[in-house]
């Protein structure tokens, strides 16, 4: 509590000093030198990203350590009540407060979040369930679109009043923006259910493929709007222009991917920037598909998906680590600004409230939720082996969560061809509110009310692995047997297709001829290892290595030849002993391999150490003059 | 072997089968065109050459044991009521089937008969048991050439050492459908038929 209060006097601090006094030189006055200055122009706009991304952080850091209420309430719920704390401090504070720019979030605020959900996609279930997933990505959301927009538009006819301005095209348009099931919110809410793979993956992947309908929806609508009528031949081209930018997203990233996979195939000398190249060709895949105005984010998951298993048995274990955590940073951070900001926002942005519009607009959201999921499930229950039950149909309906896409897309309109901008904004701000409140709070209880199978904590076992390629070898033959080319064959096919051409190109090394049940088992290995030696974890350390084997050889009686013993002891003191250590690594080209090199390293702290103080003495005594950053910049890279 | 009426599909042979199998009437005659198309030698009975003229069996690691379990014990010709029972077992459950009384014992897609049918592809000399060989000789298969003996032998003790809960050192049918008790095996051991 203190330290939130802290922090929030230093945000109200700084937004002060903005419009501080600044140093005013006048030549003419004797002054005295100023020992200590202040200038703060000279840093605002990073200090205040800092403070942002810093306030956000602690918010995270100060709900994680009160069990009970991150226990109940969602923690997006939370972040948006700290964004309006925030903002209405700012507002009483006499400023106003920034809204979420709709810039940086379609291109800081959201990437991380994607790149982390498609990277880490799980494959298997997702090309298992991919008909029903396409299914209520594209036509559940045409469904909703259209439904809410009709709707919507009878209702503001029969309204009349101040809603009777409202035309047929503007409440499409609005219906596109509301009716998208939002990513970051599904994956906010859904990360803490833990609920079995197969929902979490339809009702996640139908947010991210939704993605291509609505950019399609909405540019179309804004065209339409922008161009005052809509001919026969305009609809068609929408329906063509939905398949390029589907299509073409998917290809770019695709593209991106190979080329990235390409790339890490030659990083084995420079491991340090290897999880570089895999964000930057990610971004960049985003960037290219906006450009075209394609659907950025298949482009940035078709580039993690293609990307990911060649990346990953090209760079070294510590990058893949490094690249982890990364990616689970950046998203973490980017969900925790982004509902910040949505509080923040709602405190600050113009509102236009119609109690009409607003409580239509989220009957309606639920009501053709509902009924689209319900309608479509019937039709694909015929074509799918594992059926869905009531039961999952009604968590696919209620885990149907809107959030800062849609805010952002309608704050992007122009207010010259939506005069009844505000009021569209306002109801959305509504409606992600009530969708995060209600039905995210309300969702948990529920799932266990109806108990939902929740997702099995299994560790990844040799077995399982063993008999799933097994089953699918099988199944394949039985599919050939039958003459029938279902699901295995094609997979079957493009499985030989990538060992015997794509691995080869894109998989440096002996890596390439790899199957993939030794890698696992290698990674499965190294990972135990790792594990064994945590537990074991005593003061001598080398003690701990070779008792641990030996005792693990006498619980269960199994006869490791001496050169897996010798493997296993080689890994454990190469990995194990340097994590325990400080590493002190200086270089910026290489991480130190060895622990031969301490004593080296040692002499060249100790000297460096004396360099630094000497030149920061000499730095100290000379007159402050406002140096020109360039230049101040050399100064501290020569150190 | 027979003239050629005989080895024309009855209808009393399809309604034995359905009862036998589950499968539909318009699914049995399907596949009996496809057992027709197989039969190179048109005696009314595939042989182990005419499954091997399959191309994706030919090029699958486990082809010469799919190709076995068509073939009953010790027998070289497979007529279309084994052909047909061997396909039962892919059949996706249906979720009416599982609550249907069950007069005859287990229909032949239950969960359970999958897994037996999966077990004995492993199991070569039914004995009940995966022994520590014979699942060496499957990785074999699965791997290719270019893995060590002795890596691979690493990895058949590993999966032994998991499986196994009364330390005899081999995977028994109940061990074996417990290690894979978290995978769905209604899904992955199922194949649409075309109705």
């Amino acid at each position: 509590m203190k330290k939130r209060m802290k922090m929030l006097l230093l945000l109200g601090f700084c937004c002060g000093m903005v419009f501080g006094d600044q140093n005013r030189s006048d030549p003419h006055d004797q002054r005295v030198f100023p020992v200590l200055s202040i200038n703060y122009d000279y840093v605002q706009m990073p200090f205040e990203v800092s403070l942002w991304i810093l306030l956000a952080s602690l918010m995270k850091l100060g709900f994680h350590l009160l069990p009970v209420l991150s226990g109940v309430v969602p923690e997006s719920c939370l972040l948006i009540v700290v964004g309006l704390l925030v903002g209405g401090l700012i507002r009483v504070m006499g400023k106003n407060p920034p809204v979420l720019d709709s810039q940086l979030f379609f291109l800081c605020l959201l990437p991380p979040i994607i790149l982390d959900a498609g990277y880490f996609l799980p494959i298997r279930p997702f090309t298992e369930n991919a008909g029903t997933i396409l299914t209520f990505a594209v036509l559940g959301t045409l469904w909703n679109v259209f439904f809410m927009g009709a709707v919507l538009y009878g209702a503001c006819r029969l309204e009349a009043g101040r809603l009777a301005s409202v035309d047929l095209l503007s409440c499409l348009l609005f219906g596109s923006i509301v009716s998208a099931v939002d990513p970051v919110a599904v994956l906010a809410v859904f990360e803490e259910i833990h609920i079995n793979e197969l929902l979490h993956i339809l009702v996640f992947g139908e947010s991210l493929l939704n993605d291509a309908v609505t950019v399609v929806l909405y540019h179309l609508f804004e065209e339409f709007a922008h161009a005052g009528e809509v001919t026969v031949g305009d609809v068609f081209l929408g329906v063509v222009c939905f398949f390029v930018v589907a299509l073409g997203g998917v290809l770019v990233g695709g593209v991106y991917g190979v080329l990235a996979a390409f790339t890490s195939r030659f990083t084995s000398h420079t491991r340090v920037i290897e999880p570089l190249f895999v964000f930057l060709y990610s971004y960049m895949a985003y960037l290219s598909a906006e450009v075209f105005h394609l659907s950025g984010i298949m482009a940035l998951i078709a580039c993690g998906v293609v990307m990911r298993p060649y990346v990953e048995a090209n760079i070294s274990h510590k990058s893949y680590t490094t690249i982890k955590y990364f990616l689970k940073m950046w998203s973490s951070v980017s969900e925790t600004l982004i509902f910040i900001f949505l509080g923040v926002s709602t405190v600050a942005g113009p509102h236009a409230w119609n109690w009409t519009f607003v409580s239509i607009t989220i009957v309606l959201c639920l009501l053709s939720r509902v009924l689209g999921v319900v309608g479509l499930t019937y039709i694909i229950n015929k074509y799918r082996m594992v059926k869905l039950s009531g039961k999952d149909q009604f968590i696919v309906a209620y885990g149907g969560l809107r959030g800062a896409i849609a805010f952002s897309l309608a704050f992007l309109l122009s207010s010259d061809d939506f005069p009844m901008k505000d009021m569209f904004l306002t109801a959305i701000i509504t409606v992600i509110f009530f969708t995060v409140f209600v039905q995210g709070m309300t969702i948990r209880p529920l799932v266990d009310l109806l108990a939902v199978k929740k997702r099995k904590q299994s560790k990844c076992s040799i077995n399982e692995e063993i008999h799933t390629q097994f089953l699918e070898h099988l199944l394949a033959g039985i599919e050939g047997v039958c003459g029938h080319y279902g699901h295995h064959h094609w997979r079957h096919k493009l499985n030989r297709f990538n060992k015997r051409y794509i691995k080869r190109c894109l998989i440096g090394g002996e890596r390439s001829q790899e199957p993939q049940l030794i890698s696992f088992y290698n990674k499965m290995e190294l990972k135990q290892a790792l594990m064994l030696l945590e537990s074991n974890s005593s003061a001598n350390l080398s003690a701990g290595v070779t008792a641990a084997i030996p005792r693990q050889r006498s619980r269960k009686t199994l006869n490791i030849s001496k050169e897996r013993e010798e493997e296993i002891r080689k890994i454990l003191r190469g990995n194990l002993q340097k994590t325990r250590q400080r590493l002190c690594s200086y270089s910026r080209h290489t991480l130190k391999p060895d622990a031969e090199d301490d004593d080296w390293s040692e002499t060249r702290l100790r000297k460096q150490r004396v360099e630094m103080e000497r030149r920061m003495s000499h730095f100290l005594t000379v007159p402050a003059l406002p140096e020109s950053p360039p230049a101040r910049r050399a100064r501290v890279e020569s150190v | 072997m027979g003239s050629r009426a005989s080895s024309l599909l009855r209808e009393e042979d399809i309604e034995e089968i359905k009862k036998e199998t589950g499968f539909s009437h318009s699914q049995i005659t399907r596949l009996y065109s496809r057992f027709h198309s197989l039969d190179k030698g048109e005696n009314g009975a595939l042989s182990r050459e005419d499954f091997q003229r399959i191309p994706e069996l030919a090029i699958n690691p486990l082809g010469d044991r799919i190709i076995n379990a068509f073939f009953p014990e010790g027998e070289d010709q497979a007529n279309f009521r084994g052909f047909m029972r061997t396909l039962a077992h892919f059949r996706p459950v249906e979720d009416n089937e599982k609550n249907k009384d069950l007069t005859s014992g287990e229909p032949l897609n239950s969960r359970t008969n999958k897994l037996l049918f999966a077990f004995r592809l492993y199991d070569l000399d039914r004995d009940d048991k995966i022994s520590r060989d014979e699942l060496l000789q499957v990785l074999r298969m699965m791997v290719g050439v270019n893995i060590s003996d002795e890596q691979l032998g690493s990895i058949a003790d590993r999966t032994i050492q998991e499986a196994d809960t009364n330390g005899d050192m081999c995977i028994s049918f109940s061990e074996f459908i417990k290690v894979l008790e978290k995978v769905d095996v209604e899904q992955k051991m199922s194949i649409r038929f075309l109705h």
